[in-house]
């Protein structure tokens, strides 16, 4: 069913997602084709309702499609048990919600090695690959603190460091700036990009369009169905002719 | 933008003549704004007829060099001191496009919107991978270039928060008319109506 090049780390195929049944039954997403290049970034953006979150709950395996198939590196997700499911999610996926999810007993190096942990990693090799995570989001240094003595910001990072922590090649994000400042938000969008850049495949999900603005291409979602794309078109000199400069 | 009173700026810096005053400008701005050396003799012809420079003469190379007079000066005080106008805003095409739309019959004014919107989400994809580029590997000139970005940043940005909320405010009007606003597929998700002129009335 699933016709990936090589390149595609994430493929949705026809993908459906119904709620409920019958007359209230509501659609929240209807066919809708993407796929997630290695290195690519996409952004979602749509109203509210359009979607958004539904689509990056099936792209990472935490809900199933009513109709249609989520592939994650050619793997069809239908296809696999609970706890195969769960390991991919750990070894391949990684998540930033908008609330952190974070575990406030444990530290910010001990949240981030934690899935890697839950995976079999050694103790040493997790704690390492955590500390990298979080040098690569810029907090080296909170490793040892929980999280009662960190700032939103900060704790985002965790967030992300956990995300992305022993090379993850699938990142998905869930308006992941939305509690942050404009500045800190900008830091999120920095790390996701440069996941990207390193060859990570990411789909963040967004009302924001500066936000949207750091990724490839970005998909507008609306009633549960793509209905347009945009990718940049590399000419920011004609840009300011257009905008009058 | 103020060629005008840019090259004046510049010549209250020391007298110059036409080609460096251009080098100068794309020198300070990054070279945002590339600038027709026609447009340099031409702006230079107009400030010496509004006595606001004054030819010193030959630089010995053929070169024709001006300078700033007293009240040129003053003009560039003047510039830098007051704020720029908002009075005479440069008529917004979209802002047009839309007031029509709206109140004519059966135009898609949804259409309208998505359409500006994937245009202008694409010129912020170009305007933000440009700012990552130039952040990451300053050059001289850069400042003016960062700055000039930032405001582009900002007023595409604007732009689409304001499409976002005229198609929210058509929606809401649509609701408020009573009109259909769910189609025959998209129980659940009435906010997603599709908004023209018709349902407005």
């Amino acid at each position: 069913m699933s016709v990936q090049g090589p390149q595609q780390v994430l493929e949705l195929a026809k993908v459906s997602r119904t709620f409920g049944a019958g007359a209230t039954a509501v659609a929240a997403l209807r066919e809708v084709d993407l796929s997630v290049a290695a290195g690519e970034f996409v952004a979602v953006m749509g109203p509210s309702g359009s979607g958004k979150s539904s689509l990056l709950a099936l792209a990472g395996g935490l809900d199933k499609p009513t109709g249609g198939g989520v592939f994650v590196e050619s793997t069809p997700l239908a296809g696999l048990g609970l706890n195969d499911l769960a390991r991919l999610r750990r070894r391949a996926v990684g998540y930033v919600f908008q609330d952190f999810n974070l575990v406030p007993t444990l530290t910010a190096a001990e949240n981030v090695s934690l899935p890697l942990e839950l995976d079999g990693t050694p103790l040493k090799k997790a704690r390492r690959q955590a500390a990298d995570a979080l040098r690569q989001v810029g907090i080296p240094e909170l490793a040892d603190r929980f999280l009662d003595q960190m700032s939103g910001g900060q704790q985002q990072r965790v967030a992300i460091a956990r995300a992305i922590v022993g090379e993850r090649r699938l990142i998905l994000a869930d308006e992941p700036t939305g509690a942050l400042d404009s500045t800190t938000g900008h830091g999120v969008m920095e790390v996701l990009r440069a996941r990207a850049d390193a060859g990570a495949a990411v789909m963040l999900v967004t009302h924001e369009a500066r936000h949207a603005a750091w990724a490839d291409r970005v998909v507008f979602l609306r009633d549960g169905r793509i209905v347009d794309q945009a990718s940049a078109m590399h000419d920011p000199t004609m840009l300011l002719t257009q905008a009058g400069f | 933008m103020s060629i005008r009173h840019s090259l004046l700026a510049l010549l209250q810096d020391q007298p110059r003549y036409g080609y460096q005053l251009r080098v100068e400008f794309e020198n300070r701005t990054g070279a945002t704004w590339p600038l027709n050396i026609g447009q340099v003799y031409t702006t230079l012809d107009r400030l010496e007829r509004d006595a606001l420079v004054a030819k010193e003469g030959d630089d010995g190379e053929g070169h024709v060099v001006y300078s700033i007079t007293a009240a040129g000066t003053a003009e560039v005080r003047g510039w830098f001191a007051a704020p720029v106008e908002r009075n005479n805003p440069p008529r917004n095409e979209l802002a047009i496009k839309l007031a029509l739309a709206v109140t004519l019959p059966g135009v898609d004014v949804q259409a309208i919107i998505q359409a500006q919107r994937v245009a202008s989400i694409r010129a912020l994809q170009d305007y933000t991978r440009a700012r990552r580029d130039a952040a990451g590997t300053p050059r001289t000139g850069d400042t003016a270039w960062l700055l000039v970005l930032d405001s582009l940043i900002f007023q595409t940005e604007a732009e689409v928060r304001w499409l976002d909320l005229c198609e929210a405010r058509m929606v809401q009007q649509a609701q408020a008319a009573g009109q259909a606003v769910t189609r025959p597929s998209s129980a659940g998700v009435p906010e997603d109506a599709t908004p023209t002129a018709d349902t407005r009335r």
